[in-house]
């Protein structure tokens, strides 16, 4: 088909949003059901294999993003907490976790992954009702692949000889463990399940705004009958967090967050003689050449940035298109934007669900303003959003350059901002142009420009054809302002132990 | 059924001027399909929950677009007639069943057809050139579809020749659907590509693409006698071809899966894929059929069950 200009007749593709006035067809609501979950009112600290009170008793609310109601309340540890759960890991790491075979760990790892599945209901739907995101995602994303990260990590624990031909690998000690409220469960495992694996024991801290499935998992933690001061699990504000992490008895750092945050870390660990790894923001490029396939990419670049609210950090929040396609890409993008189902992220019909807090809803619409003060064009689907609750309408930005804010800033929303090139030099130039370098996508039915442009790319990930995809098996990490170190893979394994005895084979 | 496309409309197809046929195949493109990324979608949107009135909506709905099909070497006229009574009053129980938008039959038993719906609303469908295979001179197919014609059928399915396609003689492919669109005259042409036989979602797609230009009123998966016939991401990559047609010429070209779909469950993701890509104006029998048999059965199961609120035997729905 040759392009021309589509014909002025042409019913607007937005006229038959899907959420909007009475279209023939209607989807009925269809709510998962939340009777089987059971939200206790009040969460201790997880140490020991054991919930406690922080002492001093204090507790923090915890709400539902798309109702704004209360969920429950988590304690909030103190400087005194965060000693006991590192003398727990502690003494679970000397005495016993490190010195297990690694097959018998492995065995542990294996039963937490099963309980897991069995449970990804009660996972699915509690991680939507804390976090806002959609519980397609949750169901289909987020808890599958948390599975399969202690599956994978399994079969590890007792080849790590062999995983690094030459060293004696060794346990680090005793892991301190931040994750963001993005994917509460899914860092979770990205974090826990390899330090596991390698012999470490670990303090975690979730987001204060999510910490019900961590909590939840702590359960599993206990069915799966895992030695005390194995897992500990503690909440708290950031203050806490960085208790956590300047404690002497720390061995490892691991944080998944803010690059301004990431950067307050590596300077407390700084000097000492803790591993560190982050995984920070990013501004990923998805760039689409003239020969994509156009309709899978429209696909792609809407995975890409409206995927979990586009609360991601490698979101494709810049799309550079190919001026010669720019305006039959822009028309399918514009009409399947108008598809898009926001609003009850219980809903198994809906796409885009709630932002997880007002404060991330605030910063959203700042920039957003900020977009339409700097001159960009502003196109949103005429859709209805719920009264209660931190809804944002799925943005895009037309007319944006490189020195908006829009296209350099981290969004960390549902806002994509379209920039266009001429020739592939202009692509990799404008797409590298940024503090990050977490992920890109390439959209290009030759393979040979793919491997041209991977090779060209700063950015940790880069995905061909397709966007937001994870495997365990497959590294993750930055460059630049994005962070260090990597997760996943045989990668993420190393950043648990340490490598630098060599050996033969075996200990 | 109100939109048969008229033969003469030049208009409609552009692309054969000479002018126009050098320049498509020097710079026109056909897009691309990625296979993992239509099948993804597809499974996407299959997932969608369609719950209580919806789906009573989409069920009715469903009904009136079937193209209740028998084509068999033993169709007799008795055959005939007890599938005509079903199309016209698919549950005698329920007069408000609908009826459902055509029967589907070798050109030997459009008479018979003809007259046991006299009446109704069902239309006759007939296939034509040399179906399935498609492998005889033009002229035999040609007339074929005259002799169809002549006999009252309302609707022609034909199908192309993918041994020119796969050769990559598409101008001989798009000819012959030119050809029979002429000795159509204002019935309504379907034209199917026979989708398995042609392997890849590229080819799909550019046969649809080319199908739409020769001036196809409607595209069709399958003659239902290859496996797999109609499948959802296979129909998503033709709803997409479609869009983009309608997009770049403004004429409206109707889908038509054959072959395969024998649940109402399906039915309704096929409804699914069809609203989420070409929206409410697609969602009527005059641009959306399914070529099906035992679908229809399982059609009026769901409708009962989702008024009465229980299941009800195979043997309290008739078998024709």
């Amino acid at each position: 088909m040759t392009l021309t200009k589509k014909p002025e007749s042409r019913p607007a593709a937005a006229s038959w949003g899907l959420s909007k006035r009475g279209t023939p067809w209607e989807y009925a609501a269809a709510p998962e059901a939340t009777d089987h979950i059971e939200i206790r009112r009040e969460y201790g600290l997880f140490i020991d294999n054991a919930f406690a009170p922080s002492r001093p008793k204090e507790t923090f609310e915890v709400i539902n993003p798309a109702t704004e109601e209360t969920l429950s309340r988590v304690a909030k540890a103190s400087k005194a907490d965060v000693n006991r759960a590192v003398a727990a890991a502690r003494r679970a790491h000397d005495t016993v976790w490190s010195r297990l075979p690694g097959s018998e760990r492995a065995k542990y790892l294996y039963r937490i992954a099963r309980i897991m599945q069995e449970r990804s209901r009660e996972f699915a739907v509690v991680e939507t009702m804390n976090s806002g995101k959609p519980i397609k995602e949750s169901r289909d994303v987020d808890v599958p692949l948390a599975a399969a990260h202690f599956f994978y990590y399994a079969g590890w624990a007792d080849k790590l000889d062999y995983a690094f031909p030459g060293r004696t690998p060794r346990s680090l000690g005793v892991a301190a463990q931040i994750i963001p409220w993005n994917f509460p469960l899914l860092m979770l495992a990205w974090k826990i399940a390899p330090a596991l694996a390698a012999g470490n024991t670990v303090i975690l801290k979730p987001a204060s705004t999510t910490p019900l499935t961590a909590y939840l998992f702590a359960d599993v933690v206990r069915q799966a009958e895992l030695p005390p001061g194995v897992v500990n699990i503690i909440t708290g504000p950031g203050e806490i967090g960085m208790e956590l992490i300047r404690h002497p008895d720390v061995n490892k750092v691991a944080f998944t967050g803010s690059t301004a945050v990431g950067k307050m870390i590596g300077r407390a660990v700084a000097g000492s003689r803790k591993k560190l790894t982050l995984e920070l923001g990013g501004k990923a490029a998805n760039i689409v050449f003239d020969d994509a396939p156009l309709d899978q990419a429209i696909e792609g670049i809407i995975n890409g940035i409206y995927f979990n609210q586009g609360e991601v950090c490698c979101a494709g929040s810049r799309l550079f298109v190919q001026e010669s396609i720019y305006e039959p890409l822009l028309d399918k993008l514009k009409a399947r934007l108008s598809t898009l189902r926001v609003g009850d992220p219980l809903d198994k019909n809906t796409d885009v669900g709630a932002i997880n807090s007002a404060g991330q809803l605030a910063k959203i619409a700042e920039l957003v303003q900020s977009g339409i003060e700097e001159g960009a064009e502003i196109f949103q689907p005429d859709c209805v959003l719920p009264d209660k609750g931190f809804f944002f309408r799925p943005t895009l930005f037309t007319g944006v350059s490189q020195s908006h804010r829009i296209a350099q800033e981290e969004i960390f929303g549902p806002v994509l901002s379209v920039l266009t090139f001429r020739t592939p030099e202009e692509a990799i130039e404008k797409a590298n142009n940024t503090p990050y370098g977490l992920s890109a996508g390439v959209w290009t039915e030759k393979g040979s420009r793919i491997f041209k442009m991977v090779a060209a790319m700063k950015a940790g990930v880069v995905w061909a054809n397709t966007f937001n995809r994870f495997d365990p098996t497959s590294p993750f990490g930055g460059y630049k302002e994005s962070g260090y170190g990597r997760e996943g893979g045989i990668h993420g394994l190393g950043a648990y132990l340490d490598l630098s005895s060599e050996g033969a084979n075996g200990r | 059924m109100a939109t048969t496309t008229p033969a003469r409309r030049r208009a409609d197809r552009d692309l054969s001027a000479p002018r126009h046929q050098a320049l498509g195949s020097l710079l026109g493109r056909v897009w691309a399909v990625d296979q993992v990324g239509v099948e993804d979608r597809a499974a996407s949107l299959a997932k969608r929950s369609i719950k209580r009135e919806s789906k009573l909506w989409a069920l009715d709905l469903a009904i009136r677009m079937v193209d209740l099909t028998t084509l068999e070497g033993k169709d007799t006229p008795g055959k005939i007639r007890a599938l005509a009574g079903k199309a016209r009053r698919p549950d005698p129980t329920d007069p408000t069943i609908p009826s459902v938008a055509a029967l589907c039959v070798y050109p030997n038993m459009i008479a018979t057809a003809r007259k046991a719906l006299e009446g109704s609303s069902v239309k006759v469908a007939s296939v034509a050139t040399y179906f399935p295979s498609g492998q005889a001179s033009l002229a035999v197919k040609l007339e074929d579809v005259r002799q169809a014609v002549a006999a009252g059928a309302d609707e022609i399915d034909m199908v192309i020749d993918r041994g020119a396609f796969l050769s990559g003689h598409y101008a001989q492919v798009f000819d012959e659907i030119v050809a029979v669109k002429e000795a159509t005259g204002d019935h309504h042409l379907k034209v199917i590509l026979e989708t398995a036989e042609l392997e890849t979602y590229d080819n799909v797609r550019r046969a649809s693409v080319l199908a739409m230009a020769a001036g196809a009123d409607f595209i069709k998966t399958s003659t239902g006698k290859v496996q797999p016939a109609a499948t959802l991401p296979v129909t998503l990559v033709m709803l997409e071809a479609i869009r983009d047609f309608y997009a770049q010429t403004g004429r409206a070209v109707g889908m038509k899966p054959a072959g395969g779909i024998r649940t109402a469950k399906e039915a309704i993701s096929y409804l699914t894929v069809l609203y989420e890509t070409l929206g409410p104006d697609w969602m009527t029998p005059d641009r959306f059929r399914f070529g099906a048999s035992t679908l229809l059965n399982d059609l009026l199961m769901q409708v009962r069950k989702e008024r009465t609120g229980h299941y009800s035997g195979g043997d309290y729905f008739t078998l024709d």
